[in-house]
Formats: C-alpha cells, sequence, structure tokens
C-alpha cells in the first residue's frame, strides 16, 4: 500500500484511562478527551500545531468540531471515519496512502470516546443490515455474543477445554498492572477468571473488553520529515488490509482466509519473517479474537492456538509478547487506537516496566470485518 | 419495510420459512435483498425452505440486554446453516436441549411478542439437511 519505512508514526498522546475511570460519576465529552489527547500527541512529537496540514476522526462524529477547537481551519485532507474497532489501522492506512500520494505531509489521527459516561452498552441495537433488528426479537444482540458463537464453534471443532482463553486475559491483566494508564490494577487468577459470570456463554466477563472513556491521537508524518525532527520514531515498514464482509460479524471462517491474505503481503512487503516480530499487539474485542489473529497469520495452526497461548509464550520475556499495555480487557477499550500507541512507545523504548527488549519491531493485527495489519518498526 | 412485513413474515405466519431464490442462477439469499449476490439479477421470488439446516453454532445469553424480552435469562441462540445456504439467527424451540455444533435441525413456529417467529427443533430422527 505504500513504500517500505516512507511513513512514520512521530506523535502518540493518550489520555489516564484509569484516572478517568476512578473518577466514576463524571460526565465527559468524547471531544473534551480526544482535544486533550492531540494536544498531547503534538508535543510528543515536538511539532507545532500549524504543521499538521492533516486530520482524520474516527469515532467522533465530526471532524469540524476537532478542526475548530484545534484551530486547524485549512486542512488538505479531512476525513471522517465509523466508530468501530476495525477503523483504527484503515485509518493509518488511509493517512499513510494519502501522504505517499502528496496529499498533505503531516497528519493527525484522532480517536475519542465517552462510552462509559454515555452509557455504552454495545448491545441492544440492530445496524444496517435487516437481520440486525430481526436478531434482537430472539434476544441476539452485541458483538460478543456473535464472536463467541465463533469460539463455541471453534471450541467444538478442536476440543477446546474451559478455561482455554485464560492466559489470554491474565496476561492483559498482567500488562496492565505495569502500565500506569491502564483501567485495571489488581491481579486476575484463572481462578477468578472461571468464576466470574457469563455473559454470552461460553464467553465470560474477563473475556470481554472494558466499557470506559479515554482518547488516542496518533501523528503520521513523511519518514524524512520524522527524521529531520531529531526525536525517537516509529516507521511503517508495511500495511495490508482485506474485508471478511457477509451480512453477520460472525465469520464462517473466523476470519481466517482474510487473516492469510493479509498475512502474505505484510511480511513479505517488510521484508521481515514473522519469527522477527519482537512483539504484537492484537486486538482483542473479546478474548477468541486473539486465538483467530495467531492462527490466520500463521503464529500456529488452525486449532491449537489454544495451547500456544498457555504456559508463558505470550507474557513479557516470553516468545512473542502480546498485548503489552493491556489489551482491550484490562487496559482500555479505545477501539485499537491504544495499542497503536503502545507499538509506538516499545519501538521508541518508553515502555518502562513493561519494555520488550531491544524491540525493533512490532505487528499489529486486527482481525474484524476488515482484518488489517501493520508491521511498524523502530526508526 | 422490516422484515417484519415482507413476505417473510408471511411465510412465518403460514408456518412456512421462505427465502429468496435468484431467478437466474438459483442462489438462495437471507436476507432479503431487491439482488442475487451471486449474479446480481434482480429477478427471485419468494420460495417454501425445506426448514431444514444445521447447528453452525450455539450460545447461552446471560446478560439481560433487553427489558421486555419474553425470554428468561439465560436463553440459548443458534445460528442456523440452512440447507439452502444462507445463515439466519434463531433459537432451540425446547430450552433445556443443549445442541451441538453440527445438530441437524428443522423449522417450528412460535408466537414470542406478538410476532410469529422461526424458532426450530433438534432432528431426532438424524435426517441429514
Amino acid at each position: 500500500m505504500t513504500g517500505r519505512d516512507t511513513v512514520a508514526i512521530v506523535g502518540v498522546g493518550t489520555t489516564s484511562f484509569r484516572e478517568l475511570y476512578q473518577a466514576r460519576d463524571v460526565q465527559r465529552s468524547a471531544y473534551d478527551l480526544a482535544a486533550q489527547a492531540t494536544v498531547a500527541a503534538i508535543e510528543d512529537a515536538g511539532l507545532e500545531k500549524d504543521a499538521i496540514d492533516g486530520l482524520i476522526v474516527a469515532r467522533l462524529g465530526s471532524y469540524v468540531r476537532m478542526a475548530d477547537m484545534l484551530g486547524l481551519r485549512r486542512p488538505k485532507w479531512c476525513h471522517l471515519l465509523e466508530g468501530a474497532g476495525r477503523m483504527s489501522a484503515v485509518a493509518v492506512q488511509i493517512a499513510a496512502a494519502a501522504i505517499e500520494a502528496g496529499h498533505a505531509e503531516t497528519i493527525a489521527l484522532i480517536y475519542g470516546n465517552n462510552g462509559r459516561s454515555a452509557g455504552a452498552r454495545y448491545g441492544g441495537d440492530g445496524g444496517p443490515s435487516p437481520t440486525g433488528v430481526y436478531d434482537t426479537a430472539f434476544g441476539m444482540t452485541s458483538p460478543g455474543a456473535y464472536v463467541a458463537l465463533m469460539y463455541e464453534r471453534y471450541r467444538e471443532m478442536y476440543g477446546v477445554p474451559d478455561l482455554a482463553l485464560a492466559p489470554l486475559a491474565i496476561n492483559n491483566r498482567k500488562n496492565a498492572m505495569l502500565n500506569d494508564g491502564a483501567v485495571m490494577q489488581t491481579p486476575l487468577t484463572e481462578e477468578m477468571y472461571g468464576q466470574s459470570r457469563y455473559i454470552a456463554e461460553p464467553l465470560r466477563l474477563y473475556d470481554y473488553c472494558l466499557i470506559n472513556d479515554g482518547a488516542v491521537a496518533l501523528i503520521v508524518t513523511t519518514t524524512k520529515r520524522a527524521k529531520a525532527m531529531g526525536r525517537p520514531f516509529a516507521t511503517i515498514s508495511s500495511t495490508a488490509a482485506i474485508g471478511d464482509l457477509t451480512n453477520f460479524y460472525t465469520s464462517p471462517d473466523f476470519f481466517y482466509g482474510s487473516c492469510q491474505a493479509v498475512a502474505s503481503k505484510v511480511y513479505s512487503d517488510a521484508g521481515i519473517k514473522r519469527s522477527d516480530v519482537k512483539a504484537a499487539q492484537i486486538y482483542d474485542n473479546f478474548t477468541p479474537t486473539i486465538l483467530f489473529s495467531l492462527e490466520g497469520f500463521g503464529f500456529c495452526p488452525q486449532g491449537e492456538s489454544w495451547k500456544w497461548v498457555d504456559g508463558g509464550r505470550i507474557e513479557l520475556g516470553g516468545e512473542l509478547p502480546l498485548n503489552t499495555s493491556g489489551g482491550h480487557t484490562s487496559e482500555s477499550y479505545m477501539q485499537g487506537w491504544a495499542m497503536h500507541a503502545e507499538a509506538v512507545r516499545q519501538l521508541r523504548g518508553e515502555a518502562g516496566a513493561r519494555q520488550v527488549p531491544d524491540c525493533d519491531v512490532v505487528q499489529y493485527i486486527c482481525a474484524s470485518p476488515i482484518v488489517a495489519s501493520h508491521i511498524l518498526r523502530r526508526g | 419495510m422490516t422484515m417484519f412485513d415482507t413476505p417473510f413474515a408471511e411465510g412465518c405466519a403460514a408456518g412456512e420459512l421462505r427465502l429468496q431464490k435468484c431467478g437466474q442462477c438459483g442462489t438462495y439469499r437471507f436476507p432479503a435483498s431487491p439482488i442475487c449476490p451471486s449474479c446480481l439479477s434482480s429477478e427471485g421470488a419468494w420460495v417454501a425452505a425445506s426448514g431444514r439446516g444445521r447447528v453452525w453454532s450455539w450460545i447461552r445469553m446471560h446478560q439481560r440486554y433487553f427489558k421486555d424480552l419474553p425470554r428468561e435469562t439465560p436463553y440459548n441462540l443458534i445460528m442456523v446453516e440452512l440447507a439452502e445456504g444462507p445463515r439466519m439467527i434463531s433459537a432451540l424451540a425446547d430450552e433445556k436441549i443443549m445442541p451441538k455444533v453440527g445438530d441437524p435441525v428443522t423449522v417450528t413456529f412460535r408466537e414470542v411478542g406478538g410476532e410469529i417467529l422461526p424458532y426450530f427443533a433438534l432432528d431426532t430422527e438424524g435426517t441429514a439437511a
């Protein structure tokens, strides 16, 4: 999609998800949170505000409001994306493509989410498909339930035991406890996991992403400019995406075919092998999505990922540290955006207690109706 | 216009599961659409489907998302793969049964909350869909 390492991420900004979560009764505006994150990203990049000549806004309803708050009257590139998890990777791809094509040079990517304040439940309503409302007549709703359908089928196909997802939830929690900005700061044991209530059985409470308030901003520019700025940065070595678009979120092959298609490009375009990846940020709206991603991208054979993630391989210090800032189940539900920020921080050596040693290559994966992946590299 | 006032709903009221079938290539589709997703033809008709399928997967919903749903949590939900090809969401009429992926099922209509909906029952005779 773009040239190898020609586009860079030079600034990241995140609100403290923990602080926002702890102040429970405060009603927040997603735009206010987004403004804070964007100012933080601009400061992180060491840029002047007026250097920004492009704006991509996700989940927030209006790029106009964001532009007005930031005093960016005439961005050369403006784009608005829906509030879906698949869009964080797409936002980066659009920014990279726009920069490569010369439409703009320095684009701010902005995401704000006041789901907790707004009482979001991520269930109970339909969508554009006629089956959205139809399904609710049976009491079927929420993305978690549609993912649960995939996981139950996977479980029965491969003889997966109960509690197989626990290592994923526990790894997320361990990493969150090393991240001051993460919502969850207390330990999660297998016993706690197993005793937690079912939401859409077989999925339990700790298999589900959080609902919380927060914002993330990224500043993307040319690698040429990034080098001139003189601060640590990350480059986009490769990025690829393909849809898996059927009426239901429930993919007939658990996104496997689409993951394989993206995997066939993303490693070769970056000039790396899978074993060169030092850490992976894998979208986890629900824990099974991690399993589908690992198998789809060839980290382990189909039907085996539940064994592969057990025993420490995915933890800090293991063969492939996953979701190093705590994932969507323990850091925050920022629909992939906080994972992008974490990828950059790991590559810049700023991850503190959760730093993966010599972290020069990080992969981001999102297995969803748009399967997308980037290989990000230390600049 | 929603699914509840289409030929699909009329079929349910008559105790018949109906699907659109492409007049050009014979592909069945669900949900309803004016065009065929295989050949894009706008020639199509609602026809009686066999009512048979297999459990593609199933879950038990414990979370109470709907205040007014006339089903007690936890309740079962299934994704049926119909013999004709399309998948749809439904539920087993018998709440006590624990299905398995691949179980053959047959449609059975129930009135729930004022709508007549296609529920499914496990085939006890083991007739394949």
